[in-house]
């Protein structure tokens, strides 16, 4: 097989052996429905159990606040619509604060309640992504009754103060949750020292499956449930559950978190590497987001005067898998909110690359990558006339 | 949304890259904003036939497959054939481009229908 190197675990990861390993008997010889009273029910029905002491354990939660449910979109939007419909015409408490750096699966469920007539506040953030917590404060109202923020973000790996804005939540009886899908693994995740009401996580960015979520509701709150069924999820989340995606995520979040300090340590020394080499051999270079205040897996660097989509395009030629902010990639040919909202200029915003390394990372093929970005950033700046134009403006040159 | 195996032989061996220095004709079109600047140069012969063509482009893997394409199909056309040049054409010779990158990332016909009525806009030719 083509030797490939992965550089887009913020996107995915791919399924850990432990995990086949652990979900193999369910997808062979136990098939049973954890609701069933008979032999091979309550096979599934230990197992399932088992991997929600095990989820619960890894973010210092009880079993009885897990509800698992099918990804993080659905456990955000959950959250956020669950929080408004179960108001049920209470509109004392219609307003809700988010982060403008938010995924879309906050993001646009907010504007899409905005536009049902709930009132939403965007909270901005400064150049480097971070968030200034008097403009939080002062958002606050009469009427809020919720505030999301994301623990880390997917775009930058820029770390929020999510335990401080607990504080202030709390202080001011507003429910907090937690958008954590980007944080298992690479940072410790506890809800009881964060103070959040709810968090969401996702399997598959931590090697288990995808179509596997979990989010942790504090024992005694409620949001309203999506979906209407049967008592499964003690009716939180009804239909049949997801036996063989749940026990993968007991197992993956299991070691993600016993593997917590050794592999950030040596994954963070692999991307500073990567970095640094970037940021000295390539002129016209830059992090986007907080270098001082990142996950160790995660570096996005913008290369002026070029675009990230054909950057990402020419990498995947030579064997390299990383993603781009650049609209040019989407489908939509939307700009990242994210970038727009840390002022980016957008040619700039254009040219920015995500770089996440994973467990598969090593040395040597960080070094192979640092080569290839250097030949292609040459190549495309070659024929750029937005370089043409700034080489011929300042003739002196020299990295800024 | 893949791109074809023309437009990706076009992105990753770009044709005629570069700049002439004493083109007869360089127009240039798009902005950073919208992610895509296509600006060609022309040498165009006293008898109206384009004898070289060059591109610089800042932009995504189809507006740089364009441009390569545009410029291998109307050198050593007629500036009056080149005219008749659309971007569907471009698009189809480069075996079609995803639905979201035809408006966008297809710039370079355009680049050379300005190039082209420039050059004869300053020359008085009709």
């Amino acid at each position: 097989m083509e030797h490939r190197i992965y550089l887009d675990h913020s996107a995915t990861t791919p399924v850990r052996r432990e995990v086949v390993e652990e979900i193999m008997p369910f997808l062979t010889e136990q098939g049973g429905n954890p609701s069933s009273r008979h032999k091979e029910g309550r096979i599934a029905k230990t197992a399932f159990e088992k991997a929600r002491e095990k989820v619960a354990a890894a973010i210092n939660a009880e079993p009885k606040e897990i509800t698992f449910n099918s990804c993080a979109t659905e456990g955000n939007n959950t959250v956020l619509k669950g929080y408004m419909s179960g108001l049920r015409g209470n509109i004392r408490k219609n307003h809700i604060i988010i982060t403008s750096v938010e995924h879309p699966s906050i993001f646009n469920t907010a504007k899409s309640l905005e536009k049902d007539g709930f009132e939403v506040t965007f909270l901005p953030v400064d150049t480097k992504g971070a968030l200034d917590l008097e403009i939080l404060k002062n958002s606050i109202k009469e009427n809020t009754g919720l505030i999301s923020v994301m623990m880390v973000n997917n775009e930058t790996g820029n770390i929020y103060p999510v335990e401080e804005i607990a504080r202030i939540a709390k202080e001011k009886n507003i429910l907090f949750h937690v958008d954590a899908v980007q944080a298992i693994g690479k940072i410790p995740v506890d809800v009881k020292k964060i103070g959040c009401d709810f968090l969401t996580i996702s399997a598959h960015k931590f090697y288990g499956l995808k179509g596997t979520g979990a989010l942790y509701t504090k024992w005694g709150k409620w949001v309203a449930p999506m979906i209407s069924g049967g008592h499964q999820e003690k009716g939180r989340r009804p239909g049949t559950e997801n036996v063989v995606g749940v026990i993968g995520m007991g197992r993956a979040i299991e070691l993600a978190v016993s593997e917590l300090d050794e592999e950030s340590r040596r994954l963070k020394a692999l991307r500073d590497h990567l970095e640094k080499r970037i940021l000295n051999e390539i002129p016209y270079t830059r992090i986007v987001g907080d270098p001082e205040n990142r996950v160790p897996t995660i570096t996005n660097i913008s290369f002026r005067f070029i675009e990230g989509e054909s950057i990402q395009l020419k990498l995947d030629n030579d064997g390299i898998a990383v993603s781009t902010g650049s609209a040019c990639s989407s489908g939509t040919l939307e700009p990242s909110h994210v970038i727009a909202a840390m002022k980016v200029d957008p040619e700039e915003a254009h040219s920015s690359i995500r770089f996440s390394l994973g467990k598969s990372s090593n040395l040597k093929d960080i070094e192979y990558t640092v080569e290839r970005v250097k030949k292609i950033v040459e190549q495309l700046r070659s024929f750029s006339p937005v370089y043409d134009k700034f080489i011929s403006e300042n003739e002196t040159g020299g990295n800024r | 949304m893949n791109y074809t195996e023309k437009v990706m032989d076009h992105f990753l061996n770009p044709r005629n890259i570069g700049k002439i220095e004493d083109a007869d004709a360089v127009a240039e079109i798009g902005n950073a904003t919208c992610g895509d600047i296509i600006k060609l140069y022309l040498k165009i012969t006293s008898d109206g036939v384009i004898e070289n063509i060059t591109f610089q482009t800042f932009g995504c893997g189809a507006a740089i497959a364009t441009s390569s394409m545009t410029t291998e199909m109307v050198k050593g056309k007629t500036i009056d054939e080149a005219l008749e040049i659309t971007r569907e054409q471009v698009a189809d010779e480069l075996g079609g481009l995803p639905a979201n990158k035809m408006h966008c990332s297809n710039l370079a016909a355009d680049a050379l229908h300005k190039a082209i009525k420039e050059y004869k806009a300053k020359n008085g030719i009709k």
